[in-house]
C-alpha cells in the first residue's frame, strides 16, 4: 500500500497522564465508578396536536432512554397536555433525557418532579373471585374499589404510589390474578408552584 | 424551464423594502399563501421536483417573478442543493418534493442537514386530507418518516394557517441552533380557498434559544484559560453557523492560543496561521492530534464531540478541563463532560469569556511545543516516478490556482479526507462537506446549490468515483443552468476508503470495493452537455485544471490516480488521537 506520512511512532509520543470513563468525565484511571442508575419522574408541558406522542416516543426509543411509565392527558388549557414520563438511567442520562426532551419544538417545558411529588398510578386487577370476602378484605385494606364482581372473577381498581400497588397486587396473589392493566403515573410538584409553566424553557 | 427564470437571469437588487418590488398578486389559495410565505421569508431559490401533490404549489410559482425554481434530477439533489445553499448563505435553503417518493427522497438530504446543523426547509406534497390513513397512491406518513431527521416537521391542516406554518417553519430552520424544518402539504390544502396573507416568518412564542452564558461560569472558564498552560480552542462548525469567526480569531490572536477546528469548522480559522493547527479527528493533523490529547485546558465553541472527532472518550483530552460553549444545551456533557458548560451564542459567549480574562495565559513553551509538532508530523507526501498520480498533487494544485473564497464541495471517502488536508481553507463558508451522515454523492448537487447561491465565485467539487456516480444525473442541471463549476473525480476505481478498512481491518479482503468496470468520466460529462477532461499524469495537471476554469460551464475532470494510495495519519475508529498511525503497520 502507497502513502503514509512521516513522523515519531506512536509510542514515542508524548503521552497525557489522565484518563476518562465512558460518561467523558474525567476520572482517577486508579478508581474507576460508574455512575449510578437512578429512577426520575419527568413532567412534559407540551403542545395538544396530532404526532406529539409518537415524536417523544420516537426521540426516547431512537436515544436509547429506558421509559419506565408514560403518561398524557389534557391540561386546563385545551392546547396543551401533559405528559409524566418515569425514566431510569445512570445520572447523565436523566439530565439529557430531559434536555432532548427540551428541544423538541413541540415540548413547551419539562421538570424534573422531586421525590416529595404527589404522584398516582391507577392499576385495574382482575382476580380469581373463589374467595370473595378475602379478596373484599384486601380491597379495603388498601382503599381499593370492586368494579366488577362475577362468580368467578372479581375486578378491583386501585390507586396510590408504586409500592402500596406492589404491595397489593403482591397480597392478591394468592387468590390467583388473572389480568392487570396499570396506567403509569401521573404526578404533580407539591404545594402551590405549577409544575410546568408555558413560556419557560428550563433549560440549564 | 423557461428562459425568464435561469438564475443568471435573475436581477440581484432584492434588498428593498418588503413588499414593494416584490410585489404580488393577492393569495387565492393555500399555496398563494405558501408562496407569498416564502417571499416574506425573502427566499429567491427553490431546488424541487414536480409530482402531483405538489402541483399546486408549483401552479402559484407559474407567473411568479422573484421566485426562481431549479428543477432537480432527484428529490436528493434538491435536498443537497438547499443544504449547500444554506451553507454558503446562512439563511435556509428550499427543497420541495412531491408526497410519497418525492419525500422519502428527500430523507437522505434532511437527515444530512440535521446532523450537519444545515438550515433547509422542505415542503412536501401530501396525498388530500380524506384519504391521508388510507394507502392512497403515493401516500407516505411523511411526517412519520421524516420526524426523526429534522428540527420541527408539520402537517398542515388549514389553507387559513398553511402559510403560517411555513413561515414558522422556515424561521424555525434559521434560528437558534440551525436545521431542517419540513412542512407537508395536503393537496386540499393548498387548493383550498383563503385570503389569508402570511405574517411575517417568526418562531413560536414558546420558543427562546439562549444568547448570553452564565456571567459566574464565565468568570470561572476565563479563569482556567487564563491559567493554563496548554490551551487550545477547538472551534466547531456552530462557530461558522453563528457568524462567529470574527471573534474567534480576534480571541486567539489576542491570547495567542492554539486553534483546532472540527471538520465542519474549517474555515472559521485560516489554516495559514501559525496559530492554526488545522483540524483533528480521525484523519486529522498529527499536530491537532497531539496537540487535543495533550493539552490541559480547552475551550470548545459550537462542537457536539462526535466520535469521529473525539475518536475513544476515555482517551480524549484526558488532562483537559473542558470548557463547553454550545447554543444547544443538549450537547453540553452529551459525548464529553463540560466543567464549564456555556450555553449560549457563540459570537456573544467569545465577547462574554474575553471580557472576563482576568490575564493572559503564559503560553510560549506550549506554542513552540504545537510548532514542534508541525515539524516532526508534516503533511508531505512522495510522488515517486514509478507510482502512479497522487490525489494530494492535484488538491494542492487546483488549490494554487484559485482565489481564497473558493467554494470546496465534495462527495465521502478517501478523496474527501485528502480535499481537507490538501486545499488549505481560511474563510467561512468555503468548505462545504457532509460531515455527520457521511452521503456519498453530495458533492455534486452541493455544488449546484453552491454556486446559486455565490455566482460570482469559483465553486469546486472533488468527487470520487463512487460518489459521483451516486448523484451523476445532477450534471443535467448544472448544463442546463449554465453553472460554471468544476467536478473532479479522484478516480481510484473504487470505493476506495471501505478498501482501505479492508486491507486495514480485515486482512485485505476486499469484498464490494473494487470496480471492475467504471465509465469514462470525462465522456459521460461530454453526454450530458459538459465539458470533459482527463488527467493521467503530472504534467498534464496544471494545464488541464487551467482549461477546466477557462471553461464558462460546467466540467468534469477524470483524474485517473494511484489506486493504492491511502490516507493518513489515521485514528482507528473509538482508537486514541494521540497514538494516530502514519501508516498501514502503525494501525
Ligand atoms: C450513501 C453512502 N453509502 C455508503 C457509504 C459508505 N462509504 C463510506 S466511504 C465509501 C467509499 C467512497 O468511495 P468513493 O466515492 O469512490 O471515494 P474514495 O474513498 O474512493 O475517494 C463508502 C462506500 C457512504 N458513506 N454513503
Amino acid at each position: 500500500m502507497s502513502g503514509g506520512l512521516e513522523g515519531p511512532a506512536p509510542e514515542e509520543r508524548m503521552r497525557p497522564e489522565g484518563r476518562r470513563n465512558s460518561q467523558g468525565i474525567r476520572i482517577d484511571p486508579e478508581v474507576e465508578a460508574e455512575p449510578n442508575t437512578r429512577q426520575a419522574v419527568l413532567s412534559a408541558y407540551v403542545e395538544h396536536r396530532p404526532g406529539v406522542l409518537a415524536e417523544i416516543s420516537g426521540l426516547f426509543s431512537r436515544r436509547q432512554f429506558n421509559i419506565e411509565s408514560l403518561t398524557v392527558g389534557p391540561t386546563v388549557d385545551e392546547n396543551r397536555a401533559r405528559m409524566t414520563i418515569v425514566v431510569e438511567e445512570p445520572e447523565p442520562g436523566i439530565e439529557q433525557a430531559k434536555k432532548q426532551l427540551e428541544k423538541l419544538i413541540s415540548v413547551i417545558s419539562v421538570r424534573e418532579l422531586e421525590p416529595d411529588a404527589v404522584q398516582r398510578e391507577l392499576v385495574l386487577v382482575k382476580v380469581n373471585g373463589e374467595e370473595p370476602d378475602k379478596v373484599q378484605a384486601i380491597t379495603e385494606m388498601y382503599d381499593g374499589q370492586t368494579l366488577d364482581a362475577g362468580p368467578r372473577t372479581i375486578t378491583v381498581q386501585l390507586t396510590g404510589d408504586e409500592q402500596k400497588i406492589d404491595d397489593a397486587l403482591d397480597a392478591y396473589r394468592q387468590f390467583g390474578i388473572r389480568e392487570i392493566a396499570r396506567t403509569g403515573y401521573a404526578a404533580l410538584t407539591r404545594g402551590e408552584q405549577t409544575t410546568a409553566k408555558e413560556n419557560v424553557r428550563t433549560a440549564d | 424551464m423557461s428562459e425568464r427564470a435561469t438564475p443568471t437571469s435573475k436581477p440581484a437588487d432584492t434588498d428593498d423594502a418588503e413588499g414593494e418590488k416584490r410585489d404580488r398578486k393577492p393569495v387565492e389559495t393555500g399555496a398563494d399563501s405558501v408562496v407569498a410565505a416564502l417571499k416574506n421569508a425573502g427566499v429567491e431559490y427553490l431546488f424541487g421536483v414536480q409530482g402531483g401533490a405538489i402541483m399546486p404549489v408549483y401552479d402559484a410559482l407559474y407567473e411568479d417573478e422573484d421566485l426562481t425554481h431549479v428543477t432537480m434530477a432527484h428529490e436528493q439533489g434538491a435536498a443537497h442543493a438547499a443544504d449547500a445553499f444554506g451553507i454558503v448563505t446562512g439563511d435556509p435553503g428550499v427543497c420541495m418534493a412531491t408526497s410519497g417518493p418525492g419525500a422519502t427522497n428527500l430523507v437522505t438530504g434532511l437527515a444530512d442537514a440535521s446532523m450537519d446543523s444545515d438550515p433547509v426547509i422542505a415542503l412536501t406534497g401530501q396525498v388530500p386530507t380524506e384519504f391521508v390513513g388510507n394507502d392512497a397512491f403515493q401516500e407516505t406518513d411523511t411526517i412519520g418518516v421524516t420526524a426523526p431527521v429534522t428540527k420541527a416537521s408539520f402537517f398542515a391542516s388549514d389553507p387559513d394557517v398553511v402559510g403560517d406554518d411555513v413561515g414558522t417553519a422556515w424561521a424555525l430552520a434559521n434560528e437558534g441552533r440551525q436545521g431542517p424544518t419540513l412542512v407537508d402539504l395536503p393537496k386540499d390544502v393548498t387548493q383550498g380557498e383563503t385570503d389569508h396573507e402570511p405574517g411575517q416568518p417568526r418562531t413560536p412564542d414558546t420558543y427562546t434559544p439562549p444568547e448570553r452564558a452564565d456571567e459566574t461560569v464565565v468568570e470561572a472558564a476565563a479563569e482556567v484559560l487564563a491559567n493554563s498552560e496548554r490551551p487550545v480552542i477547538l472551534a466547531g462548525g456552530g462557530v461558522i453557523k453563528g457568524e462567529a469567526s470574527a471573534e474567534l480569531r480576534a480571541f486567539a490572536y489576542e491570547y495567542e492560543i492554539p486553534v483546532i477546528t472540527t471538520m465542519p469548522g474549517i474555515g472559521s480559522f485560516p489554516e495559514d496561521h501559525d496559530l492554526s493547527l488545522e483540524w483533528a479527528g480521525m484523519h486529522g493533523t498529527g499536530y491537532a492530534n497531539m496537540a487535543i490529547t495533550n493539552c490541559d485546558a480547552m475551550f470548545a465553541i459550537g462542537t457536539r464531540f462526535d466520535d469521529r472527532l473525539t475518536g475513544g472518550i476515555e482517551s480524549f483530552a484526558p488532562d483537559a478541563e473542558i470548557i463547553h460553549c454550545d447554543i444547544d444545551p443538549a450537547e453540553i456533557s452529551k459525548n464529553v463532560h463540560a466543567d464549564y458548560p456555556l450555553i449560549g451564542d457563540a459570537a456573544i459567549v467569545i465577547e462574554q469569556v474575553d471580557a472576563a480574562m482576568p490575564g493572559r495565559p503564559d503560553v510560549d513553551e506550549w506554542c513552540e511545543q504545537c510548532q514542534q509538532w508541525k515539524t516532526e508530523y508534516p503533511m508531505d507526501y512522495k510522488t515517486p516516478d514509478d507510482e502512479p498520480l497522487k490525489p494530494q498533487y492535484v488538491v494542492e494544485k487546483f488549490d494554487e490556482a484559485t482565489p481564497a473564497d473558493t467554494i470546496v464541495t465534495t462527495g465521502v471517502g478517501q478523496h474527501q479526507m485528502w480535499a481537507c488536508q490538501y486545499w488549505t481553507y481560511t474563510e467561512p463558508r468555503t468548505w462545504v462537506s457532509s460531515h455527520g451522515l457521511g452521503t456519498m454523492g453530495y458533492g455534486l448537487p452541493a455544488a449546484i446549490g453552491a454556486k446559486i447561491a455565490a455566482p460570482d465565485r469559483e465553486v469546486v467539487c472533488f468527487d470520487g468515483d463512487g460518489s459521483f456516480l451516486m448523484t451523476s444525473q445532477e450534471l443535467s442541471v448544472a448544463v442546463r443552468e449554465e453553472l460554471d463549476i468544476t467536478v473532479v473525480v479522484l478516480n481510484n476505481e473504487a470505493v476506495g476508503m471501505v478498501r482501505q478498512w479492508q486491507d486495514g481491518f480485515y486482512e485485505g479482503r476486499r469484498m464490494a470495493s473494487e470496480y471492475p468496470w467504471i465509465p469514462q468520466f470525462d465522456m459521460l460529462a461530454e453526454a450530458f452537455g459538459a465539458r470533459g477532461f482527463r488527467i493521467e499524469e503530472y504534467d498534464e495537471v496544471e494545464e488541464t485544471i487551467a482549461e477546466a476554469r477557462a471553461y464558462d460551464g460546467p466540467s468534469v475532470i477524470d483524474v485517473l490516480i494511484d489506486p493504492a494510495e491511502n490516507v493518513y495519519p489515521m485514528v482507528a475508529s473509538g482508537g486514541d488521537n494521540g497514538l494516530f498511525a502514519l501508516s498501514e503497520d502503525q494501525l
